[in-house]
């Protein structure tokens, strides 16, 4: 019997606790009681259930909508389509060009036509059968080239060309010795959240506004582009965080948001809708399935010289943020690794297939799977193996991105490296040392023969930017109160899972020295804190919380300097007191706020940063992490059937504010990647969904998630607030070509696309 | 709704009356809009991702897929009380203390899920664990410190037995 080797230190879990504590969740007692409210959860007397009607077309005009037969069955109170949005008729992160409800044409399968409020989810059910709605179906633009070559007309007043973006860095004519290349590709991966889409929505007495409990990436953001549909005010709309079931992305972008305020407010009732998985798999955008094309040139001895590349993202119908996606990709081409000369083209373009947008990793996993495989080529070309073409390369703090930009962050990719290596290899021989054919690949199949099953090693490391990037202002906001020894903090910054709210209370302890921190309703009372998305939320709202805890503090010795006669300067927090680190004197916090309060209010914004020309060159990021990531998988090469059995990575991470929560970033961004290599595809055909549910989109479970063997680099990031970088994306980013590495060492072929078929490792 | 029904079910130890409800209602709609027991949670309706699941006669079985007006006669038994007063359960705070809980979504299963297994297997190996409880599905955590959580709740049972 084996157990998980943990490397990262996070035994000794503290409740409460301050910054390096392993604490545990402040919400854990709820969540594991049942109790902890999500939005799904939440209700209000006089409701009823909304629900939406849906295009079965990838492409269709809309000739006609009739809705007498639905209206006909008892228990409808509301029927709404594209007339009765009263303000803007598109909304969307980037360019607003996503409807309400579709006017004239339906551009996927799955675009909302209407919606319906009712007093029972039957009802619903039974009154959107009851819509009739008369199609022309039209030709459906599925093949993303064909949306380039000007082959196909535009199906959307903005054109088929989301963005395109060329970078062009140094002489990109110069070529080595060594030329590797290959075309590269990868499907579609869905955010797959358990807590399916739901809300809330209590119009005021009058309609003049409307309350909205909502499970949501960014209060602030979701609130704007609302209230524009609604034709209201922003603050006539306010937001209140219901509890969030995951997000991973896919909760960026607004999914039933306006429809749940509408049908409120054309009832006057509260309303809640709420998803199922079929529809939730229609419902928000996934991930870019992307076609890259990549050529490195370097000299005999394995040093980049040059790279040319294409990227061609499918954003599908609408925009999103496809262009912010784009331009991650292709500034992150090269990977961690000096790179003097580069050549990129970059598309994100519109078809009739499923919106894409955000999913954790924002366009560097696909840019990753491309460079990581191309390294391999690169080593086997030259010669090396994989550690040494990658040491080789490894990029330092002070080299350049193919934009120009400088790495002013730590970067400290030699070490990833290493102390991924170091880490042991699983000592269980293929199929462990009971000789359990349960352990084999295949599991409970039973089909694979010991003799048979090949074991592989394979390497993926990643560079990943941090926060938003191109002159994006992505500040964050919070409030802190201290009275009588107690703090309590305000902030709008969306708890997902991550733990946010959990080291949002170590920060407070540990600046002020309090022991107990009361966390308010997370709403839009008070600012914007920005999207939990890009690994953001630590470095931005943590210091938010930060800044809001020091200027209270600031206020605080003020008070104890100004009763006692010293130079507050003199003074610091010893536990929970205030002490003169010059003198004598100790006063408990709790003393000094007796009977008082003091409040701050911060906003933390990061540093500028800047548009790219046209030749894509401009410091267009924030800051950066690293990571590498080592895979060893059995693979039985007759059946296509792969086990994989440890992934071992080190973590650029500043800072473990809290170990434990670090460790559940890596473990469960591993889970994802390790999806994407081997088992994570939404399959379309002719814009058609094949598999929106469980049973077809396969997801990792406990007997597929491989051992994890994770060290952290902790090198303090002087650019933080708190020396700490974001750790929530990199986990999944070079997982993934690591996997696929492992299984091309284990049967000696090449793989080119992820997920990783059964008949791809076959045939 | 014009097919509609009463019946009774017992639900955490009490007799719990349902009236005016649909037949075609799954035991998983009636314990949450019915009977105001929201721990149970459905992810996909299907049986394939366990969030939903409860104890029906001491089995774990998925509550989205049980028609709820045929459950009466049974004992059934949700998160809400799988402790019952006076007895916590062990099983939860090993969760919390082992940072097994992220978004907590998956959580009201896997505890039902766990509780489930270490009844029936209180020493189990770390493959028996994956194996029991491969049928609930999490997106957050990646599985090992759900698997540490269980294996704590059995080291200290061991203690105590």
């Amino acid at each position: 019997m084996s157990s998980p080797v943990i490397e990262v230190p996070t035994r000794g879990t503290v409740v409460g606790g301050r910054l390096g504590d392993s604490a545990t969740r402040p919400d854990g007692v709820e969540k594991v009681q049942g109790a902890f409210a999500f939005s799904g959860d939440l209700s209000a007397d006089g409701f009823l259930w909304g629900a939406t009607l849906r295009s079965p077309h990838p492409h269709a005009r809309i000739t006609g909508i009739d809705l007498s037969a639905a209206w006909k069955i008892s228990g409808v109170e509301a029927i709404i389509t594209a007339d009765d949005v009263p303000g803007k008729a598109t909304y969307g992160l980037i360019s607003q060009d996503q409807p309400v409800f579709a006017r004239d044409v339906v551009r996927y399968v799955g675009e909302p036509v209407a919606a319906v409020a009712a007093d029972h989810p039957e009802t619903c059910r039974r009154a959107l059968a009851a819509i009739v709605v008369h199609y022309e179906v039209l030709p459906a633009l599925i093949d993303p080239e064909r949306a380039i070559d000007g082959s196909h007309p535009p199906i959307h007043p903005d054109g088929n060309v989301i963005r395109h973006q060329r970078i062009v860095c140094g002489d990109p004519t110069l070529t080595g010795d060594v030329v590797v290349e290959g075309d590269y590709e990868l499907g579609m991966q869905d955010q797959a959240f358990l807590g399916l889409e739901a809300a809330l929505a209590v119009p005021d007495p009058g309609g003049a506004g409307v309350e909205l409990f909502i499970a949501t990436q960014w209060l602030h953001e979701d609130r704007h582009q609302i209230a524009a549909c609604l034709g209201l005010p922003d603050d006539a709309v306010r937001l209140t965080l219901g509890g969030v079931g995951g997000a991973f992305g896919a909760r960026e972008d607004i999914s039933l948001q306006v429809h749940t305020c509408l049908l409120a407010l054309r009832t006057g009732r509260p309303v809640r809708i709420a998803y199922n998985r079929e529809e939730s798999f229609l419902g928000h955008v996934h991930r870019h399935p992307a076609r890259i094309h990549m050529r490195h040139h370097a000299t005999a001895d394995g040093r980049i010289v040059t790279i040319e590349a294409r990227f061609l993202l499918d954003g599908g119908a609408y925009a999103s943020t496809s262009s912010a996606v784009l331009i991650n990709a292709v500034t992150h081409t090269q990977g961690p690794y000096r790179c003097p000369n580069a050549l990129v083209d970059g598309y994100a373009v519109r078809t009739n297939n499923l919106p894409c947008g955000a999913m954790r990793g924002f366009g560097v996993v696909q840019a990753c799977f491309a460079h990581e495989s191309q390294m391999d080529k690169l080593a086997a070309a030259c010669g090396l193996d994989p550690v040494e073409v990658r040491l080789r390369n490894a990029m330092a703090t002070g080299d350049r991105l193919i934009t120009g930009q400088v790495i002013e962050s730590v970067a400290p990719v030699e070490r990833c490296i290493r102390e991924t290596a170091e880490l042991p290899l699983p000592d269980e021989p293929v199929g462990g040392h009971d000789d359990d054919p349960m352990r084999l690949p295949g599991g409970a199949g039973l089909t694979a023969d010991r003799s048979h099953i090949r074991r592989g090693i394979g390497w993926g490391v990643a560079i990943k930017n941090l926060m938003y990037s191109e002159g994006f202002d992505d500040f964050s906001t919070a409030r802190c109160r201290v009275a009588d020894g107690v703090a309590t903090i305000k902030f709008a910054t969306s708890e997902v899972g991550q733990g946010f709210v959990t080291i949002a209370g170590q920060i407070a302890r540990s600046v002020l020295g309090v022991d107990h921190v009361v966390l308010e309703p997370i709403d839009t009372s008070i600012g914007s804190a920005g999207s939990t998305s890009a690994s953001r939320q630590t470095w931005m709202s943590g210091g938010a919380v930060d800044g809001a805890c020091r200027l209270v503090r600031e206020q605080l010795f003020g008070l104890v300097g100004a009763q006692h006669d010293i130079d507050p300067l003199r003074l610091a927090i010893d536990g929970t007191d205030v002490v003169d680190t010059m003198g004598d004197l100790r006063v408990a916090v709790a003393e000094v706020t007796a009977g008082r309060e003091l409040d701050a209010t911060f906003e933390h914004h990061h540093r500028p940063t800047e548009d790219l020309d046209e030749n894509g060159q401009g410091n267009c990021h924030t800051a950066f992490a690293f990571v590498a990531h080592r895979a060893v998988v059995d693979v039985d090469p007759e059946l296509g059937l792969v086990k994989v059995v440890q992934i071992a990575t080190a973590q650029d991470v500043g800072r473990a504010l809290n170990p434990l929560s670090v460790l559940g970033q890596i473990e469960g961004g591993i889970a994802q990647g390790v999806g994407l290599a081997v088992m994570e595809e939404i399959i379309q055909v002719d814009g058609r969904v094949r598999n929106p549910n469980f049973t077809d989109y396969l997801l990792p479970t406990m007997l597929d998630m491989p051992v994890v063997v994770a060290t952290l680099v902790e090198e303090p990031e002087p650019m933080a607030p708190l020396g700490a970088k974001g750790v929530g994306e990199p986990p999944t980013i070079s997982s993934t070509p690591a996997v696929v590495a492992a299984i091309r060492d284990a049967i000696g072929k090449d793989l080119v696309r992820v997920p990783v078929r059964p008949s791809d490792i076959v045939f | 709704m014009s097919e509609s029904l009463a019946y009774q079910l017992h639900v955490n130890g009490e007799a719990r009356d349902v009236a005016d409800a649909w037949v075609g209602e799954s035991l998983l709609y009636v314990l949450r809009e019915r009977l105001g027991l929201m721990g149970s949670k459905g992810a996909c309706e299907q049986g394939e991702c366990g969030s939903c699941s409860v104890l029906v006669d001491g089995s774990l079985v998925c509550s989205c897929l049980v028609l709820a007006a045929s459950a009466t006669g049974e004992a059934i038994v949700t998160i809400e009380g799988v402790a019952p007063p006076g007895a916590p359960s062990d099983v939860q705070p090993a969760f919390v203390d082992a940072g097994a809980v992220q978004c907590g979504f998956c959580t009201p299963g896997l505890i039902m899920a766990a509780h489930a297994l270490l009844d029936q297997s209180p020493d189990p190996s770390e493959y028996e664990i994956r194996e029991a409880l491969s049928g609930n599905v999490c997106r957050c955590t990646g599985y090992g410190r759900i698997i540490d959580a269980v294996q704590r709740v059995a080291v200290g049972r061991r203690g105590t037995a």
